[in-house]
């Protein structure tokens, strides 16, 4: 199953049952304990075989994570295989994880042996037909559709070819991939295909020559960062847990990624889950932890079934488990489903998760670090950080220490969204100017609109604006606009978006998400919910204490905020008014037009919009009438009809039926 | 006073009583794969008998209940606290209206209005006939798509209001196909 | 124990480490509010209102739950500290019923007195408000969710000291609740009715099921012949809601009280209690003998009985016979009493008031009829006959004290001690080592079993006899001991098993708002009554002497048996 790890030849003793320390090192370089030319030189092949270096067919790489599969990956991987057998090609199709450019899904890449691989864009099954035809059989290149390609050294397109290399294009450019740096490149189903890519070396490393404190002292030397939101130091975390008192010690890995519109430890576990399981094995060692659950939602199904499996296999080939490649290290994994509540992301709520209980979080101290998951010291780590572990052992901490500013090390991930031309999970080197990953990753804004704001930190964070753009991505410069780092959402807004109603969002959602256990996060953001959405008069006013209520509650919105944010029991109530402060800041303005002027400048707002219709587009044809919930509409038959002003209640119903474009809300 | 056994016969009574609405013998079961049973394997239980069921019957609650060696009460706090946990079936087509922020600066708010309108029922209900449901989560992934509503495990991407009572119409007729189909069978 | 050295408010104490802020700046004299606190309990940090600023810390913090460190300078009366607990509490106001005048805890809610001292004026915030139906199902408990502040003190005494989880908190955020599964109303869920989720509600959530204004009927009507009864722990635990302080003993006014107001007959449980040591000690001797179920259990406590019933069905065989002292006294007096003066017992209304709101709910059960009548009518908890006794106008703590009606108004100190966890089997041994040695016990304290501690242990010699005991109060430690019974491990003769941590001086109808401090106050109070009396041996009582030579015969009679022992039946856990 694990051709990488079976023996050369009779010299070396590695089993199943019987370890050698060495077994990823030999699969890697050579066999360690004997020097034959032949035991090298079939060890190389098998690596270069694992690694797509060396092919005997041509490959088709399919992009078949989540985002893919939405776009359609499973019928374009359908094609490929039917058109294949229908001309009884030897070619290979191969599920990969996401390569980050969700725009350009369904993404694949095709490569021929001795080739580089191609990527091609928006590959339709239709598509997978033509490219069948004109790469697989003919050998070309459909450069109409391609991207760019990709070669390890030596590797090259053929002269002649202007097609750029991959990551050349604008949208890989300025991208910086440890993280994801096999984020669609390997079989994520394939321990042979991640330990061709280095992987377990780290982990050998760690087991073979490094005592837990020297672990520790690399990552404090590496300057990383929790990647989960709060931005604590990794290793001064893992310290705490490696000198907590207790027979009995957790590692947990959390992947209960809840901030809606982010993504990324999602697609990191469906396109590489060996190296977050890596890095866990590796913070279990350093902190003296036996034991491990990854903590990951259920709404994750793809990610879900992949790391059930690799759990398996791992463990199967001496990777997890009871002595670990051999070097009397254990330690147990197991998957932990979260079943739906966002402030388990909290630390405390996730523990009582899995514990079985209600997920509410409880006062700190004490803290996780010594008294954790039933009392134990309990280590927590988010996804990305632990995916940046194996990269700080092989290349050193101060490899990483060099990239990034001085407060902020390394890279971030972002799932970039919203109103941009490139969508898209993207990786960046810390101090990189927001402006350069929306403008030259993202592309910019569609359709010719202004930007008006990037929200970063979901439902903790804030609206960073126009004026603030030139921020460098770290932590404490995101911080100082109002927003926070957060995991990783980075949603793009337009002048079509109505920052009352961002607020109003956000503010919906950690009001549906509030535990319910302290008084401020759940009465207070409920108020403040109502607040705002009186401004937004998602319900009509009826009368003058409707209205007094609605200038009333403006009045209290921002020192209510700060009181949430200052009294609420975890992270999720004291970061919960982050959107509506930070667009109180820098968008004042709009609410002042919502509540003075009853406008809602990009016309979001329906509850202050006003309905009438175009008497020169309007048939008479009663649709809109017949679905008026109001009888507000009324008309005779092929009569241009009119709507009655005090009755209207702004559902919309009428306008999203028109079929001519006759009822205008303004 | 009252003997064991006339206890065991209450028991057996009773247990009779609840298992006239569901059978309980997949809870057993899937209580038995967790044995050694202790608390903290009531969640991943809860999510194989709702995986089972399609969601958590009473009775169920009940028997786990007795099996963990903890009150109803609280196996009820757990499975109102988390959103997967639903206390009844679902409708036939599940529709599940995607509200992460990038579908909703792209308009999902409308398309749940909307679709709410068409079917009569609020998001987190489902349709007195049984057919529909609406859910709303809070990001599925596909951002690049957006706004995304899935049906089942398909998606449907960059929908605009116009599309919701296509979706809905295509569905009811796909059923009333597969209906006249059975008939014809 | 190292200690830590602070800064509260300008003044510089020294605490034990592993201190709160909370009780540090207590003893330093700083009250600071609190509304989920729960001495005793981890802290769950979820009301806010305890929040104090310290220096250096981001945000206010919860004083309830922060350790005190080294060189913490606190602060806990700042603008920004008062400013946030005001709007904390106009945000509960904000959701909260707006009837406190007619609402049951008024003048004693504690989010009143925190309205009040918080000097609080208006609730700026306005919107949904949650709306729930009253659920008065229970004959015990009443359950009143709009009025329920979410402070989680009542889940965490039902979960974690009774072990019972008939209430939890369910639903999540804004929606969130305190309720049974599926809303189920209290009175088919397995709540035992102890009561003391009532004594911990802060504000009317949770209150008994009253049965005052049904007393007030009989009171007032000429055909009924209406005779109060008195538990042991009332007379130590009433004098509070009088605004006296705990562990005053207020038996003579109490007595004064009650015939004030109407009752035409006073009588003493504790006569029933030392009734219930007979019986219970010649039935212990009797399973000693025959090789019946060892240990066997006491049956005083209700909240306990029905526990059993749902939980431990199996070991129902365990539990005593005998009826709680109320309800033999109930059987009494529509029985013995009735035919004495000549009283048709359907004339006659027993009122018992008790410390207890499972009594409520066990004097509904139809085996406990006597001749087809309830024994007991109704049940008055301490607050509730505090009230009535307000409603009358008198002057409680000044009023002439006067002794109980007799013929059942006699009782010894064993009889007392029943207020007390450990008391009903420190007077079954008084009575027990007589009966089996036919000799009288030179010394009747046995310190061993009492005391607030959850589990107690003793070995008691009587003759050459080495007796096991084991005395649990509160429920989850019952638990601990029916355990050991159902695996076949316990190695006790006797048990003695209270619903409510501490027993009847701790019960759920007794005064609110008390603690540990309280509940020694009282038990002090009830152990000085025990010394002071004539007789100390519940079997040296005369007036029992009496009833068995004139009414019942043998102890363990046939008709002692009828009136005064009853039966078990088991129930569904949910």
């Amino acid at each position: 199953m694990f051709k990488l790890l079976e023996p050369c030849c009779s010299k070396c003793w590695h089993s199943a049952e019987k370890r050698c320390p060495d077994v990823v090192y030999c699969a890697l370089h050579g066999p360690q304990c004997h020097e034959d030319a032949a035991c090298s030189a079939l060890r190389k092949e098998r690596k270069d075989r694992a690694s797509g270096d060396l092919l005997e067919c041509p490959v088709v790489h399919i992009g078949m994570g989540t985002c893919g599969m939405a776009a359609g990956a499973q019928a374009v991987y359908d094609a490929f295989l039917a058109e294949i057998a229908a001309r009884n090609l030897s070619v290979d199709v191969m599920p990969v994880g996401c390569y980050g450019y969700c725009e350009k899904e369904v993404l694949i890449d095709i490569q021929l042996p001795g080739k580089p691989r191609v990527f091609y864009a928006n590959v339709t099954p239709q598509l997978a037909k033509r490219l069948v035809e004109h790469v697989l059989i003919e050998g070309k290149c459909a450069s109409d559709i391609a991207l760019g390609w990709l070669g390890n050294d030596g590797v090259v397109m053929p002269e002649g070819s202007d097609l750029p290399r991959i990551t050349d294009i604008p949208f890989f450019k300025p991208q910086l991939k440890i993280v994801l740096e096999n984020c669609g490149l390997v079989d994520p189903d394939s321990l042979d295909s991640y330990i061709a890519t280095n992987g377990f070396s780290a982990l050998t490393k760690v087991l073979k020559k490094m005592k837990p404190e020297e672990v520790i002292a690399e990552v404090q030397a590496s300057g990383l960062r929790g990647r989960g939101g709060a931005g604590f130091p990794t290793g001064k975390k893992w310290e705490f847990a490696n000198k907590a008192k207790g027979d009995r010690k957790f590692i947990i890995c959390n992947a209960d990624e809840g901030d809606p519109g982010a993504f990324m430890d999602r697609s990191v576990l469906e396109s590489d889950p060996y190296r977050v399981i890596e890095g866990l094995v590796i913070g279990a060692y350093a902190i003296g932890a036996h034991e491990g659950y990854i903590y990951i939602r259920a709404e994750y199904p793809l990610a879900v079934a992949r790391l059930k499996r690799c759990i398996a296999d791992a463990e199967t080939a001496g990777l997890l488990g009871d002595n670990i490649l051999g070097t009397g290290f254990d330690f147990h994994l197991k998957l932990k489903m979260g079943a739906g509540a966002f402030v388990c992301g909290e630390e405390t709520a996730l523990i009582a998760s899995i514990e079985g209980s209600r997920g509410m979080p409880r006062p700190r101290p004490p803290f996780p670090a010594n008294s954790g998951l039933w009392g134990c010291p309990t280590n927590i780590n988010n996804v990305e950080t632990l995916a940046n572990i194996t990269t700080i052992i092989n290349r050193g901490g101060a490899w990483f220490a060099g990239i990034g500013t001085p407060g902020s090390k390394g890279t971030k991930v972002f799932a970039l969204t919203g109103r941009i031309n490139n969508t898209g999970l993207v990786e960046v080197p810390m101090g990189l100017p927001l402006r350069e990953v929306i403008y030259e990753i993202g592309g910019g804004i569609p359709g010719g609109k202004r930007f008006k704001a990037v929200q970063l930190g979901g439902p903790s964070g804030g609206c960073v604006p126009e004026s603030l753009l030139d921020t460098p991505v770290d932590y404490e410069s995101i911080k100082g606009t109002g927003a926070i780092m957060g995991s990783g959402g980075m949603v793009v807004m337009d002048e079509s978006t109505c920052m009352v109603d961002v607020a109003r969002y956000f503010m919906s959602f950690v009001q549906g998400e509030s535990c319910g256990k302290c008084i401020p996060c759940r009465e207070g953001t409920k108020r403040m919910l109502e607040i705002l959405e009186r401004v937004a008069m998602v319900k009509p006013e009826r009368n003058t204490d409707d209205q007094l209520r609605r200038f009333d509650g403006a009045m209290l919105l921002e020192s209510l905020a700060h009181i949430v944010a200052d009294t609420s029991l975890c992270g999720l109530g004291q970061t919960a008014p982050n959107p509506v402060l930070s667009t109180l800041k820098y968008f004042r303005d709009e609410y002042e037009a919502h509540l003075f002027d009853r406008k809602c400048p990009a016309g979001v707002c329906r509850g202050l919009l006003t309905y009438r219709i175009d008497t020169s587009k309007c048939t008479g044809c009663g649709l809109c009438a017949a679905k008026c919930p109001q009888g507000a509409i009324l008309g005779e038959k092929r009569q241009a009809h009119f709507i009655v002003s005090e009755r209207c209640i702004s559902c919309d119903a009428c306008r999203q039926v028109c079929n001519f474009g006759a009822v205008l809300a303004e | 006073m009252i003997s064991t056994t006339e206890f065991a016969s209450i028991a057996r009574l009773d247990n009779g009583h609840k298992n006239r609405e569901v059978d309980l013998a997949a809870v057993d079961e899937i209580l038995d794969s967790y044995k050694p049973l202790a608390p903290h394997a009531l969640i991943p239980i809860l999510q194989d008998v709702q995986e089972h069921y399609g969601f958590l019957p009473e009775a169920a609650l009940d028997r786990i209940g007795r099996a963990l060696d903890i009150s109803t009460t609280r196996i009820f706090g757990v499975a109102t606290f988390y959103n997967q946990f639903r206390l009844h079936p679902l409708g036939k087509h599940v529709i599940r209206i995607c509200r992460g922020t990038a579908c909703h600066v792209k308009g999902s708010a409308a398309l749940l209005d909307t679709l709410e309108m068409e079917l009569n029922i609020k998001a987190g209900s489902t349709t007195k006939d049984g057919l529909f449901s609406i859910e709303t989560v809070a990001c599925i992934g596909a951002c690049s798509i957006a706004p995304v509503a899935m049906v089942g495990d398909k998606f449907h991407g960059r929908l605009t209001v116009k599309d919701i009572p296509r979706l809905v119409k295509s569905l009811k007729r796909e059923d009333a196909k597969g209906a006249a189909e059975k008939a014809v069978a | 124990m190292p200690t830590v050295d602070l800064t509260i408010n300008g003044r510089e104490i020294t605490v034990e480490a592993g201190t709160t802020i909370l009780q540090a700046a207590r003893l330093a004299g700083f009250q600071i509010p609190t509304l989920c606190y729960l001495s005793g309990l981890s802290p769950t940090g979820a009301c806010r209102v305890c929040v104090v600023e310290v220096e250096g810390a981001r945000t206010l913090v919860p004083s309830c739950a922060f350790p005190v460190a080294d060189g913490m300078v606190v602060r806990t009366h700042t603008a920004r500290v008062r400013a946030a607990r005001t709007a904390i509490v106009q945000l509960l106001l904000a959701n909260h019923p707006q009837e406190c005048l007619t609402c049951v805890r008024n003048g004693d809610c504690e989010l009143q007195t925190l309205t009040r001292e918080l000097n609080i004026r208006e609730i700026p915030y306005q919107g949904e408000r949650r709306l729930a139906p009253v659920d008065s199902s229970s004959p015990a408990i009443e359950r009143d969710p709009e009025k329920c502040i979410l402070c989680g003190r009542c889940v965490r005494v039902c979960q974690e000291i009774q072990n019972v989880g008939a209430i939890s908190f369910t639903k999540r955020g804004f929606q969130s609740e305190v309720a049974p599964a599926y809303d189920r109303q209290l009175d088919i869920t397995s709540c035992v009715n102890c009561g003391q989720c009532i004594i911990q509600c802060p504000t009317g959530a949770l209150r008994e099921h009253s049965s005052v204004r049904k007393v007030w009927e009989w009171l007032q009507d000429p055909n009924m012949h209406v005779v109060a009864q008195t538990a042991p722990a009332v007379r130590v635990g009433i004098g509070e809601m009088f605004g006296a302080a705990p562990g005053g003993i207020y038996t003579g006014q109490l007595v004064t009280a009650l015939s004030n107001i109407g009752f035409d007959r006073v009588f003493d449980t504790n006569f029933a209690a030392d009734l219930t040591i007979v019986e219970e000690a010649t039935e212990l001797v009797r399973r000693v003998k025959n090789n019946e179920p060892l240990p066997m259990i006491t049956s005083c406590s209700p909240g306990w009985i029905k526990y059993c019933e749902h939980y431990y069905p199996d070991l129902i065989p365990h539990l005593s016979t005998c009826r709680s002292p109320h309800e033999m006294l109930g059987a009494l007096i529509k029985s013995y009493y009735a035919e004495q003066y000549g009283i048709f017992p359907g004339n006659i209304a027993v009122v018992s008031i008790m410390p207890c709101t499972a009594k409520k709910f066990e004097t509904e059960r139809p085996e406990l009829e006597t001749n087809g009548f309830p024994s007991v009518d109704a049940v008055l908890t301490v607050r509730e006959i505090a009230r009535m006794i307000k409603t009358a106008g008198i002057d409680f703590l000044n009023l002439p004290p006067r002794d109980f009606d007799n013929p059942l108004g006699t009782s010894t100190g064993a009889a007392d001690i029943f207020a007390s966890t450990g008391g009903v089997m420190e007077a079954a041994l008084r009575t027990a080592a007589f009966y089996l040695t036919g000799k009288e016990l030179a010394n009747v304290d046995f310190r061993d079993v009492r005391g607030l501690r959850g589990i107690k242990e003793a070995t008691i010699k009587i003759g050459d006899m080495d007796v096991n005991v084991a005395v649990a109060s509160g429920l989850a430690n019952a638990k601990v001991l029916m355990d050991q019974i159902r695996k076949g491990e316990s190695p006790y003769a006797f048990i003695e098993i209270m619903g409510c941590p501490g027993g009847c001086i701790n019960g759920g109808g007794m005064p609110q708002g008390s603690n540990v401090e309280t509940v020694r106050a009282r038990m002090r109070a009830i152990y000085t009554i025990d010394q002071t009396k004539v007789y100390r041996r519940s079997h040296q009582n005369p007036a029992i002497r009496k009833l068995y030579e004139e009414y019942l015969g043998e102890p363990g009679s046939e008709r002692a048996h009828h009136l005064l022992h009853t039966t078990y039946m088991a129930r569904e856990r949910s």
